[in-house]
Order: C-alpha cells, then sequence, then structure tokens
C-alpha cells in the first residue's frame, strides 16, 4: 500500500562516477540507437496500419468487388450506399443499445466485484483469480458454449431446463427476435467475459487510496459504508473510472464475436457495424468499395465520439483535473 | 576491450543463431503436412481448399486422392468452420491462393477472372454428366467447374411418429403445418427446418412455381404466390411447433436423431447416419406444393471442382482436376458413396452405385430426378443473402412480406445490373 510520507525511507546511494570512455559503436549514437529500436516498429506500423488504412480509403472510392486493385472509379457512391443501407444505419443503432448497457453494467459490476475482493480477509487471490479467469477465455468459445449448451432452444438446454422447473416451456433464445432473448445471451456472456479484466484495473485502484483518507473521514464523523463510498472512494477512483469507462466504450465498438457467433450474419437484426463491414467487404458479397466507405465511416464517428468523450469527462487533462 | 567484442553479436553467436534458424526452417517445412505426397510428384506443387464434410471419413480419402496423383504434390486445406466461402474469397486475392478448389457455380467468379474455362477438358465427357449440371455451369457456352456430387434435400420423417399421430405425408405447406401442429408434444417438436430457414429459402420458391431468376435473368421470385408462403411459414414459425435455436444446423441428423424432432429438411448426404441411429423408422418426402401453381420441389446442392484462373500453374491444376475428377471414377463414385449419400453427376457412375439402387436411397434418387431444382449460376450469394433478408424480416421478425420483397429487389436489381448490365 503506498503512503504519502517518505519518512524514515533510506535514499539510494549515490551512483558511482565512472571514469570508463564512453562506448564507440552502438552505444556512441542516440539517434541510430533511436532508430535501431523503433524502426522495426515504424515498419510495422506502416505495412500493417498506414499503408492499409491508406488503401481502404483509396479503395472506397472504387468499384472493388472481388478485387482490391480497382480501375473503375466511382466517387461517393459506396458512401452515398453505405449510408442508405439499412443493416449498416440499424448496426449503429444495436451498437448505442449495446454500449449503454454494457458500459456502465460492466463499470457498476467490475467495481463492485473490485470492492467485495478488496474487503476480503481471507482467499483474497483465490476470489481475484476466479473473477479474472474468464478474461483468458476466447470470445467465439465462449460465445458458442452460451449459445450451444446454454441458451440453446432444446429440453435440456441450461436455461431452458432451469426455467422447465418452474413450468414454463422451451425458450427459442436467439433465432426469434420477438422477444428479443438475443440480448440476455449476448450481454452476459459479454459480461461474464470483460468484468473481471476491469475488476482487476478498480482493485489496483482501490489499493493505492491512501488509508489516512478514511481515517480522517471517520475522525471527521464520516458513516462507513455509502458516505465513505460516496464522498472519498468513489472521488479517488475518478481517473480509473475514466480511464476504464474509455476501454469498454472502445470494446464496445469492437464487438464483433459474440454477435457473429451468437446472431449470424443470416439475421437482419443485432448485427454491429463491424459485423455488417465484414459481411459486405469480407463476406460473401466481397465488396471491398463498400466496406471500405463503411469503415471510414465509422473511424470518423469514433474518432469523434472519442474526442467528445474527451472532453466531457476530462480524460486526458492529468492529476489537476481532479 | 573493442566495441566489438563487447556486443552480444558475436560471430559465433551469429552463426549458431544461423543454424538454429536452419534447423527450425527444416522442421517447420516437416511439420505441414496436408495430405502432400512424399516426393512422389515431379516438383509442381498444387493446393487445393476442401470444406469441412460433415461425415466420418471424407478428409482422409480426399487427402488419400490427392496422395495417389504422380504428377504434382498436391496439399490439401481443409477448412473448418461455418464461413468457408469467406475463407476461400479472402485467399483468391492473395498469392497464397489456391490452385484448385471446390464452391458452387457463381457467375462473379467468372466474370472477375478467379474461374479457369474447363471446356476442354469436360467436353469429351460431357454427355455423360448430368445435363443440368453442366447448364449450371456454363456461361457464354463454356463450362467453368466440374461438378463432382449432387445433393438432393428434402424433408425426413419418422415413420412412427406419423403413424401415432394420424398423419399423412405432407403434400401442401398447409399440410405441413398442420402435420407440425399435430406431431408436436412436450417433448418432439413438429418440424425443424434448420435455426435461421436459410436452407428452404430457394425451395420456396421452387415449391411455389417460381424461379429465383427467369431465362432473362430478372426477378422471378416476387410472386403473390411467394408472398403467400412467406406468410404461412410466419404461422409455422410462431405456432411453437417449429424446432428453434437447436445446436445443431438444419444439415446435421441430430435433431431427427436425437428425437428433438418428428420431420427435418436436411439432405440426402446424412440418410446413412440417419439410418443407422432409427433404422426402417425413417421416410422421405420432397418440399410440398405452395400455393395454388405450388409444386413439389427438391434443391440438388453440391459441390464442383474450380481451377483458379490466377493460379500458379493453370494447365498442372487442370490435369490434376481432370485426373481426379473425370477420370478417376472409382474414387468418384467412393467419395460419393462411402460415407455420406450424395448422387454422383456421371450418369455412368451413378447407375453403377449400388448403395443407392434399393430402399430409401433408392427413394431419395428418385426424388432428385422427378422433382430436382439446380443451382442458377446467375444465382450469387449477395442474392442469397438479400433472401436471408427477407426471411429474416418477414418470417422472424413478422414484417410484412410484400415490403421484405421489395427491400430484396433492390439489392437483387443492384446485383443483376452489375452483372448482366
Amino acid at each position: 500500500m503506498s503512503t504519502t510520507t517518505t519518512r524514515g525511507v533510506a535514499h539510494p546511494a549515490p551512483a558511482k562516477a565512472s571514469n570508463a570512455r564512453p562506448r564507440r559503436g552502438l552505444t556512441a549514437s542516440n539517434t541510430l540507437n533511436f532508430w535501431l529500436f523503433t524502426g522495426p516498429f515504424l515498419i510495422g506500423l506502416v505495412i500493417f496500419v498506414f499503408v492499409p488504412i491508406g488503401w481502404s480509403i483509396w479503395l472506397s472510392f472504387f468499384d472493388a468487388r472481388f478485387t482490391v486493385t480497382p480501375s473503375h472509379f466511382i466517387g461517393f457512391d459506396n458512401y452515398r450506399q453505405m449510408l442508405t443501407n439499412s443493416d449498416f444505419t440499424g448496426s449503429l443503432g444495436t451498437f448505442t443499445v449495446f454500449a449503454a448497457f454494457i458500459v456502465p453494467t460492466t463499470w457498476a459490476l467490475s467495481l463492485s466485484l473490485a470492492l467485495l475482493v478488496h474487503r476480503l480477509r481471507f482467499m483474497r487471490a483465490f476470489f481475484r483469480s476466479v473473477f479474472f479467469l474468464p478474461t483468458a477465455c476466447s470470445y467465439v468459445a465462449a460465445a458458442l458454449i452460451w449459445k450451444m449448451s446454454m441458451f440453446n432452444g432444446v429440453r435440456f438446454g441450461l436455461a431452458n431446463t432451469i426455467i422447465g422447473w418452474f413450468g414454463a416451456d422451451n425458450v427459442a433464445w436467439v433465432s426469434n427476435p420477438n422477444p428479443p432473448w438475443y440480448w440476455l445471451v449476448i450481454l452476459t456472456v459479454r459480461l461474464w467475459l470483460q468484468a473481471g479484466f476491469y475488476m482487476i484495473l478498480f482493485l489496483a485502484a482501490l489499493q493505492n487510496i491512501p488509508a489516512e483518507l478514511y481515517e480522517a473521514a471517520a475522525i471527521d464523523g464520516a458513516k462507513p459504508g455509502w458516505q465513505t463510498f460516496r464522498y472519498i472512494t468513489l472521488p479517488q477512483l475518478r481517473a480509473t473510472s475514466t480511464a476504464v469507462i474509455l476501454l469498454l466504450l472502445v470494446a464496445a465498438y469492437q464487438a464483433f464475436d459474440e454477435f457473429y457467433n451468437i446472431i449470424t450474419t443470416r439475421a437482419t437484426w443485432g448485427q454491429t457495424p463491424l459485423m455488417v463491414l465484414y459481411k459486405t467487404a469480407l463476406g460473401a458479397n466481397q465488396d471491398y468499395g463498400s466496406g471500405s466507405a463503411g469503415a471510414v465511416i465509422l473511424t470518423v464517428l469514433i474518432c469523434a465520439v472519442t474526442l467528445l468523450q474527451g472532453k466531457f469527462m476530462g480524460f486526458g487533462r492529468g492529476e489537476e483535473s481532479k | 576491450m573493442s566495441a566489438m567484442s563487447n556486443n552480444n553479436w558475436s560471430r559465433r553467436s551469429i552463426f549458431r543463431a544461423a543454424a538454429g534458424m536452419a534447423a527450425a526452417g527444416s522442421l517447420a517445412a516437416c511439420g505441414g503436412n496436408n495430405g502432400r505426397g512424399g516426393g512422389s510428384g515431379s516438383g509442381k506443387n498444387l493446393n487445393q481448399y476442401f470444406h469441412a464434410y460433415g461425415e466420418a471419413g471424407v478428409e482422409q480419402a480426399v487427402k488419400r486422392y490427392a496422395k495417389a496423383y504422380s504428377k504434382a504434390n498436391v496439399s490439401t486445406q481443409w477448412i473448418t468452420g461455418a464461413d468457408y466461402e469467406t475463407k476461400l474469397f479472402a485467399a483468391l486475392l492473395t498469392k497464397q491462393a489456391p490452385d484448385v478448389f471446390e464452391f458452387h457455380p457463381q457467375i462473379q467468379l467468372v466474370k472477375s477472372g478467379q474461374v479457369a474455362d474447363l471446356t476442354d477438358i469436360i467436353s469429351p465427357v460431357k454427355d455423360d454428366f448430368n445435363a443440368a449440371d453442366i447448364a449450371s455451369h456454363t456461361v457464354d457456352g463454356k463450362i467453368y467447374g466440374v461438378r463432382m456430387i449432387d445433393d438432393p434435400q428434402f424433408f425426413f420423417y419418422r415413420k412412427s411418429m406419423l403413424e401415432k399421430a394420424n398423419v399423412a405425408v405432407p403434400t401442401t405447406l398447409e399440410e405441413l403445418i398442420e402435420a407440425a401442429a399435430k406431431l408436436t408434444t412436450p417433448k418432439v417438436k413438429g418440424l425443424f427446418l434448420g435455426n435461421d430457414l436459410h436452407a428452404i429459402e430457394l425451395p420456396l420458391v421452387w415449391s411455389a412455381g417460381a424461379e429465383p431468376l427467369t431465362a432473362k435473368n430478372e426477378i422471378g421470385y416476387h410472386t403473390d404466390e411467394v408472398v403467400g408462403g412467406l406468410r404461412q411459414l410466419r404461422k409455422l414459425f410462431t405456432s411453437g411447433h417449429l424446432l428453434l435455436d437447436a445446436p445443431a444446423d438444419y444439415w446435421d441428423p441430430s435433431a431427427l436423431n436425437q428425437g428433438l424432432c418428428a420431420m427435418q429438411f436436411c439432405g440426402m448426404w446424412a440418410m446413412p447416419v440417419m439410418q443407422k441411429a432409427l433404422g426402417d423408422d425413417l421416410g422421405v418426402f420432397p418440399f410440398p406444393k405452395v400455393g395454388g401453381k405450388g409444386r413439389p420441389s427438391v434443391y440438388n446442392g453440391g459441390w464442383s471442382m474450380f481451377v483458379n484462373a490466377k493460379g500458379g500453374d493453370v494447365d498442372a491444376a487442370k490435369e490434376y482436376v481432370k485426373w481426379l475428377w473425370i477420370d478417376q471414377k472409382k474414387y468418384q463414385e467412393d467419395f460419393a458413396t462411402s460415407y455420406g449419400f450424395h448422387i454422383p453427376p456421371r450418369k455412368t457412375i451413378a447407375a453403377q452405385a449400388d448403395k443407392l439402387k434399393s430402399g430409401l436411397a433408392a427413394e431419395g434418387v428418385k426424388l432428385f430426378n422427378t422433382y430436382g431444382y439446380f443451382d442458377n449460376i446467375g444465382w450469387t450469394q449477395a442474392m442469397y443473402s438479400a433472401w436471408d433478408g427477407i426471411i429474416s424480416d418477414s418470417v422472424r421478425k413478422g414484417g410484412d412480406p410484400e415490403a421484405a420483397l421489395d427491400a430484396a429487389d433492390k439489392k437483387v436489381n443492384r446485383e443483376l445490373k452489375k452483372l448482366f448490365g
């Protein structure tokens, strides 16, 4: 646990001055070292990030079906097509519903888990591991387990077995969008997979809150429990909360695996933007032009939302923003 | 101490690293087997793509055939998962593209120059192939693929369950819906059409007396009878008599075999496994008539072998395809009848396939010959996607079928305009 005082802490001895000459060669040139260390990564960044982004923007202005080297320039037609594509516009709605639920729910669940684990006197490491373990599971594997074992529509599915004890009929959790039970399947798998990771972030932040703050609050008459949590813990977690919300929002934008495997691309509902882009560009249609236009639109949207979020939540302003 | 000797990269360590990399490279070369002939080839290398067949033994058979080919080393990529076409299409744009691959006849493969003209290797035996298969692979008089197997798809049913419920084999969609209701019990659903109903899209169109596309390559599916069929399917979908969200989809026989349903739409490939599980308690019937102008239909899916026109050695690839799918009749019969049941597209092979001459298999062949509808090369993946949208919006979501068809018409017309002008 960190403290705010440094009294009694031994300072390290000053390093002994070296009489040796600076080495020649690699260590002699900082510039060379810089390029040696960063060069391979920069090359990778250019080849695997910037070139594809540039290529994608270029493709978005061409009729690029079944080819990534098209020659037929069509201007903004692909953009027009994507913006009038009900699948694409609908997917933005799906994402909004998904993000509106999953971001605050995961935040609340992971914070709750962190508070519980933080207060444990025994077996803290065990419970920390138990909650964190799902993070190691593949989204695809988890989605298939959820769909085929837990939420399948037959009598021996786990969910149907449980509701059967109360006399309810079997439910088709995914195929039938009315009522939209598929959200239950998707949201529970996502919560299970990611809550443990964010719990660890909150746990680290909780452990960094100085105990003196709680002691001072107690002396001032603050009641333990909600009052302490509201006026001390929560404000102290502000920087972590902001980072967690940003990470959750980015993760929500990137949602693909569980939607793709649970909903499949054959439904016109419950599709995320990435699913629609995948179906358009990399699926059977192989329309790289429209898919690239959609990717550009989505990138612009993500940038705008992230900047807005940063502005409202003060992310990146540093400690003085507290 | 010199700067050089102070560096971790001594001459000795560089040689050691190089030797290690060479050894690792050798090991890696040993590791990736994929059915190659172990040096029997002439130095030419070919790569073929297959989707994963559900029947046991098919993968080993395909690799066995490839190993027997002496004029090239043929490696096999056995692609598991449900998105074979996605992986195939993505690979076709790269230098790692397969030389030979299986798929369904689709005109965009021809228009985009992705498949080679195979007319010269098929022409000598053209008359021995099912004429409809040849037609479904032909564009402007050129044949672009060799049909490997025909896969009739129809309904399988449990005879005992229908007898117990006093239900006759349905001949119309209304009767099918009524039968599903009578056959449904607390433990067994009446009918399984697959989890997303994708499999019955084209049979619905044919059984309603329509065609997906007309002879002039215009929309042929948008008829009153198809609209009526979609409304009836919606009624079935919400009736509670349809099995939904089964652990495996329509192509897998487990729903019928495990007693989850009394009737299942499936392919003839699953017949041997069903017979093993259910014995004689099994019957088949075609997709029934839909509406007044209706007719029974059987969708003849199947797989064909294509040669990548942009592959490294197109002639070698064509030679291999000719050897395996035209000359090697024993392999073709083995492939069609030793694992699941498929109908060989070659008349001479089909005529001598004993396993298809009696019992339920013969009945399946009869349905194929009587009610069979084949792939239309102009019906592309984008059109399939448009029809997925129709089923999604009107049957599963409960929207207006006319509106769903209108929305799909726009997508299909855009595709038709790109393909045919």
